[in-house]
């Protein structure tokens, strides 16, 4: 009965949860799944592996009953069935734990996991807690019932989510990019807690987009590309070869034919001597106070010289956003200072800031980044609103505006249908284009790159890192604040970890840089 | 995905698009404009037949009153004077994203500041500078009177459309502890302020009865318009209001640019009372509250917050209201049906965009 | 002024406080379950409204004073449903919807009114009070609260049922879903239109019955315009309570008082324009706004329609 590699269609497994035949789903002007055949069975973790715009999220929403397929058809235990919404999913036994957080942060863990149950009825609370210690004490988790879901951390938010799924006898766990937003750590817990699932005869579907995870996890992968899937590789075949033969054969399905692991880490050049130059960028005791949703900031101290990249490594919610909205200006500073080409700035506006040459390239591209109804060309000016030669005494100049902006455009490769499309229509990774053509623009010293990779496809992600070395090469200082340790180890020159909002500790990138970073973030010495 | 695959824009694929497909947008536009208008008259007749009224003849009597006839044109548009800066006010606020309900307070605080101000000023300076002078303190007052929720909103966070509903029921009662208690005038026996002679008011326009406020709301409303979107403060503006978080992240001063808006929305909705007395009343009467700012925010949101398709929205508005005035005498319709008229256009129009969105969203799938 | 302090007046003072207060205590409660739902009620004054003149003409030609209550609920859920169908079901503009509803039930039930009554303002008889036993016969308190008719007991129990729904129930914590996070409410399995609905249209019940009370023993009769703004005050006091039904309750007596203190202080024959008095509760709300209005936070998704799988 085994399977061989290869896209051809699955004929029903009796043992099959869930099968997908010939489904496809369509969207305005996108074909997002074409022609799809999956079989889960229980058991197994099935990876679903493919870049941004592969089609994932779409197949997810399906199985989850968030949409429903244009054609083709899903069969549960064998049977066609329709999954209408996201109840009739439940109640077919399929739990799904979304890439974006679906609990309600002003509800305690508990009154999450009680969501969904009759209306009329008061929520069973001691029922609860007998189930929950069942099944945590079989995974070996422990969760607080009664702490507020905001106040609980990503890693312990997914595992209420799993829980959540686990309380409604769920048969068929789906992962949507689970371990974007979890530490090292976090990930290698996660990964083992799929395995007690599957050992306890459940089905797990894994979406992700790290080969690494893909082959550690997976007891079968399926690779989707540009909507389609495009090759599967059965358990025997990934039990019989190695893990580098398995990543060459992934990286061929989704790539072509080309030799290496792209995300392979290359350490950068190490030629360039910063030891001369005077800094660029200063920042001496920097303190934010604490507020109710965000962590404050102690003694923060780093100087950046120029053509010198700095990576600000930690596990998510530590201080970076913080960090970086008080060098920008948009947060209130309580202590320390900052300077910029020896102007001390910590008083200054967003604006004046600006003005000096500090550059912030938020990691929020349509929450703050952007105006998503405005048009591309006004998104270019965003932070020049009134300047000349855009705006004369305060009136609006289109032919320069939209001559300039033809002409970023092309310089940054932003890819629209007009210059007036709404800039939230493009993608993420044209969106990004615009914010990168924005902060590099004439005038910068010192650029803050907030996660300038986090959600982009492979090749927006490439164009985006060699932007980042060459706005280095020209001589500015760059501050790089990354959640990805592989990135940082293939861009920064020294990498900086910021744990509880204070800098623990700064390594230069040299040979065992991965482990005093890891052991830095994980709260040990380096 | 489709979208990645585009062409790189050239900067001449920008003027490309042709006149024919203008024309036509702007068909579809009058189209689903006067469209649901319609089916909104025929709703509201429904009502009127309902209660015994032959709609044919109200909307006849209506438009007749209201439009046809050379006295009721004349105070229509008169009538739209006030309703033009109210417009112009709310289009400020409304395209930065702070809902200013507090119109009708506003307006009233700054009719009683020119109706005080005026016939004080008029008697020792030359009659437009009197006037000027007056404009310019019903302004203050009422921006005045929007400083306590624009400051609430800037610094406080606290919703704005609370605050400006509550400041517009305080507004009405000061407005007639002033007109009863400080600018009573002392020579009627009915409670009202000093009247403005004939003579010392906007001079008409003309041979008619129509006020010269109009041609001032006319350009106001045009100034508002083409400095939200021509300018670098109106982008701010807009910015501020399609998404605050991006204005912060931008540098602009969101607290700022919070208070001017409140500033010059109230502001205008002063203008809008001294108009209306300076211009045409003459004075303010004690419990005198027409109501017009609630009445002209429907017509700003069917205008969708574009100054031009506001004057026209005005327009109907005040051929409506002088028209149901009439209408109230003579057919015994209580004016109060121009309400429900306007409800219903709004509710209408606002689905018939719902299902026009919604047709091209199928059509392009 | 020797009036002003004595027993009876004082009674008389608190008594006309909670009649001021009931529709205030049920718009503002109605309110809250809209906003705690995720919805921006601005049609309330609507609803308040299309209840007093339905309530008024239910009690009129019946003769019964329940039966207007229940007419009165029926408006006010009428005008709900039309603000469920177009702003929670298809997603338009909850404000502009609500100040449409609003203008449109001004002007109906004052042209009703015009073409039904003309200018006459038919008065319903006084309403039979439910005097409490035993309570009612302590000086100046019994008379000022154990007097009331049932419907004001009624209410301020539901203060209470409200505090047990939102703590203890499923369709608490589903509401609290619908306004916080409706996507992890839709993911729970449970319908996020449905429950949207449900806090519009008890709102409109709530508002309606309010409505009804004002007018038919509040008042004894209908007026156009009769509301004259206690539906926005009911949102002013949903949004000051943040989600606490005991809250509004407070805020309401608050209110309450100071209306009382109006009329109170014209019988005393204090020499002051009504306009002035009038002002006092807004003041108060303006000052507590100044005050507390940092605390006035709002539910995440309030105002924004949902629709399933948008981002």
């Amino acid at each position: 009965m085994a399977l061989m590699s290869g896209s051809a269609s699955s004929p029903v497994d009796k043992r099959d949860i869930v099968t997908l035949e010939s489904v496809t789903k369509r969207f305005p002007g996108i074909v997002a799944n074409d022609d799809i055949d999956l079989s889960i069975r229980p058991g197994e973790v099935h990876v679903l592996l493919g870049e941004n715009g592969a089609g994932k999220s779409t197949l997810i929403g399906m199985l989850s009953g968030l949409q429903q397929p244009d054609e083709g058809r899903i069969l549960v235990d064998g049977k066609p069935t329709q999954i209408t919404s996201p109840r009739n999913a439940l109640a077919l036994g399929i739990g799904t734990v979304f890439q974006h957080m679906m609990l309600v942060p002003t509800l305690t863990v508990a009154e999450n996991l009680l969501l969904g149950g009759p209306w009329w009825q008061t929520p069973k609370t001691e029922e609860l807690a007998a189930r929950v210690a069942e099944i945590t004490s079989s995974l070996g988790i422990t969760l607080k019932l009664s702490a507020k879901v905001s106040e609980l951390s990503l890693g312990e938010q997914q595992q209420v989510e799993i829980l959540r799924a686990m309380l409604r006898n769920s048969r068929l766990l789906i992962l949507d990019e689970s371990t974007s937003m979890l530490t090292p750590k976090g990930i290698d817990e996660l990964g083992a807690l799929m395995r007690r699932l599957v050992g306890q005869g459940l089905a797990v579907v894994f979406i992700t987009h790290k080969l690494k995870e893909a082959v550690a996890f997976g007891d079968r992968i399926s690779v989707l590309k540009l909507g389609k899937k495009v090759g599967e590789i059965p358990p025997e075949r990934l039990r019989s070869l190695g893990e580098q033969e398995i990543i060459a054969e992934i990286v061929e399905l989704m790539f072509g034919t080309q030799g290496a692991d792209p995300e392979a880490a290359t350490h950068p050049d190490h030629t360039a001597s910063f030891a001369g130059a005077a800094p660029l960028l200063q920042v001496k005791d920097l303190a934010v106070a604490q507020t109710e949703n965000a962590p404050g900031l102690s003694s923060i101290s780093f100087d950046i010289r120029p053509g010198e990249i700095l990576g600000i490594a930690g596990i998510d919610g530590n201080g970076q956003k913080q960090l970086a909205e008080a060098l920008a200006g948009q947060r209130a500073v309580a202590g320390g200072s900052i300077w910029v080409d020896r102007t001390a700035i910590e008083t200054l506006s967003v604006g004046a800031r600006r003005e000096i040459g500090l550059r912030y390239l938020t990691d929020d591209r349509l929450g703050e980044g952007t105006v998503g109804t405005f048009p591309v060309s006004i998104n270019f000016f965003l932070k020049q609103v009134g300047a000349a030669p855009f705006w004369r005494n305060g009136v609006e100049q289109r032919g320069e505006i939209d001559a300039r902006a033809a002409q970023l455009a092309r310089e940054y490769d932003v890819r629209t249908p007009s210059l007036k499309t709404p800039v939230g229509r493009l993608s993420g990774g044209n969106i990004q284009k615009v914010l990168l053509a924005r902060e590099l623009a004439e005038g910068a010293k010192v650029v803050i790159f907030n996660k300038p990779t986090y959600g982009l496809d492979l090749a927006n992600t490439l164009a985006s890192r060699q932007r980042i070395r060459d706005t280095a090469a020209r001589g500015l200082a760059v501050l790089l604040i990354s959640t990805d340790l592989e990135e940082l180890l293939s861009m920064c020159d020294r990498i900086a970890v910021i744990a509880d909002g204070a800098l623990v500790g700064t390594v230069d990138n040299v040979d065992d840089a991965r482990t005093k970073v890891g052991r830095l973030m994980i709260g040990l010495a380096a | 995905m489709s979208i990645d695959t585009a062409p790189t824009v050239s900067a001449t694929a920008l003027d490309a698009t042709s006149g024919a497909a203008t024309r036509r947008a702007i068909l579809h536009r009058l189209l689903m404009t006067l469209g649901p208008i319609l089916i909104a008259l025929i709703i509201a007749g429904c009502i009127l037949l309902a209660v015994g009224v032959d709609p044919l003849a109200y909307y006849g009597y209506v438009l007749e009153k209201g439009l046809f006839s050379p006295l009721g044109i004349q105070q229509t548009l008169s009538r739209m004077a006030p309703l033009l800066f109210l417009a112009a006010g709310l289009i400020v606020a409304f395209r930065a994203g702070m809902w200013n309900l507090g119109g009708d307070g506003q307006f009233l605080l700054g009719a009683v500041a020119a109706a005080a101000s005026a016939p004080v000023l008029i008697q020792f300076m030359p009659g437009w500078l009197a006037l000027f002078c007056a404009f310019i303190i019903a302004t203050i007052v009422a921006m005045i009177w929007s400083l306590v929720p624009a400051l609430l909103r800037a610094y406080q966070g606290v919703n704005e459309i609370v605050t400006t509903l509550m400041m517009t029921f305080l507004g009405t009662s000061l407005a007639n502890v002033l007109v009863k208690l400080v600018f009573r005038d002392p020579g009627t026996t009915v409670p009202q302020t000093r009247t403005l002679p004939v003579e010392d008011r906007l001079p008409r326009l003309f041979d008619t009865t129509i006020t010269s406020g109009l041609v001032l709301g006319l350009i106001t409303i045009i100034i508002v318009h083409l400095v939200m979107t021509r300018t670098a403060f109106g982008l701010k503006l807009r910015i501020v209001g399609a998404n605050p978080r991006a204005a912060v992240h931008a540098g602009l001063n969101v607290s700022a640019l919070t208070i001017a808006v409140f500033a010059i929305s109230a502001g205008l909705a002063g203008l809008a009372g001294a108009v209306d007395i300076i211009g045409v009343q003459g004075n303010v009467r004690a419990d005198w509250n027409p109501a017009y700012g609630l009445a002209v925010i429907p017509a700003v949101f069917l205008a969708r917050m574009n100054g031009f398709a506001a004057i026209g929205f005005v327009f109907l508005l005040s051929v409506l209201s002088i028209g149901g005035e009439s209408a109230a005498r003579r057919l015994g319709v209580p004016n109060h049906f121009t309400l429900v008229l306007i409800s219903i256009v709004l509710i209408v129009l606002a689905l018939a965009e719902y299902v026009d969105h919604r047709y091209n969203q199928s059509r392009k799938a | 002024m020797s009036g002003l302090f004595s027993d009876v007046f004082l009674s008389a003072l608190l008594f006309g406080a909670i009649t001021a207060a009931i529709p205030l205590l049920l718009a503002g409660l109605g309110e809250q379950m809209s906003e705690k739902a995720g919805v921006l009620n601005i049609g309330i004054e609507g609803m308040m409204l299309a209840g007093a003149y339905l309530g008024f003409v239910g009690a009129f030609y019946s003769g019964s004073l329940w039966l207007g209550f229940l007419t009165g609920i029926a408006g006010g859920v009428a005008v709900a449903l039309i603000m469920a169908l177009l702003c929670v079901r298809i997603g338009l503009n909850q404000i502009v919807i609500g100040i449409a509803l609003t203008l449109g039930v001004e002007g109906l039930t004052a042209l009703l009114h015009h073409f039904q009554f003309s200018r006459s303002y038919p008065r319903l008889p006084a309403a039979d009070a439910t005097v409490i036993p035993l309570l009612s016969n302590i000086p100046v308190i019994g008379p000022a609260f154990f007097k009331h008719h049932m419907i004001v007991y009624l209410a301020v129990a539901l203060v209470f049922v409200m505090s047990y729904i939102y703590r203890r129930t499923q369709l608490g914590l589903n509401l609290q879903a619908a306004g916080d996070k409706p996507a992890a409410l839709d993911v729970a399995g449970i319908d996020v239109m449905k429950t949207r609905t449900i806090a519009v249209l008890t709102t409109g019940a709530l508002a309606g019955l309010g409505g009804a009370y004002l007018a038919n023993v509040g008042a004894g009769l209908f007026i156009p315009f009769i509301t004259n703004g206690a539906g926005f005050l009911g949102i002013v006091l949903a949004m000051l309570a943040r989600g606490r039904p005991v809250w509004v309750l407070v805020g309401a007596l608050v209110f309450g008082v100071c209306l009382s203190l109006t009329t109170a202080m014209q019988v005393a024959g204090i020499n002051m324009p009504t306009d002035i008095i009038q002002m006092l509760p807004f003041l108060a709300v303006m000052a507590m706004l100044v005050l507390f209005g940092r605390r006035a936070s709002l539910p995440a998704a309030l105002g924004i329609p949902y629709e399933r799988g948008a981002r």
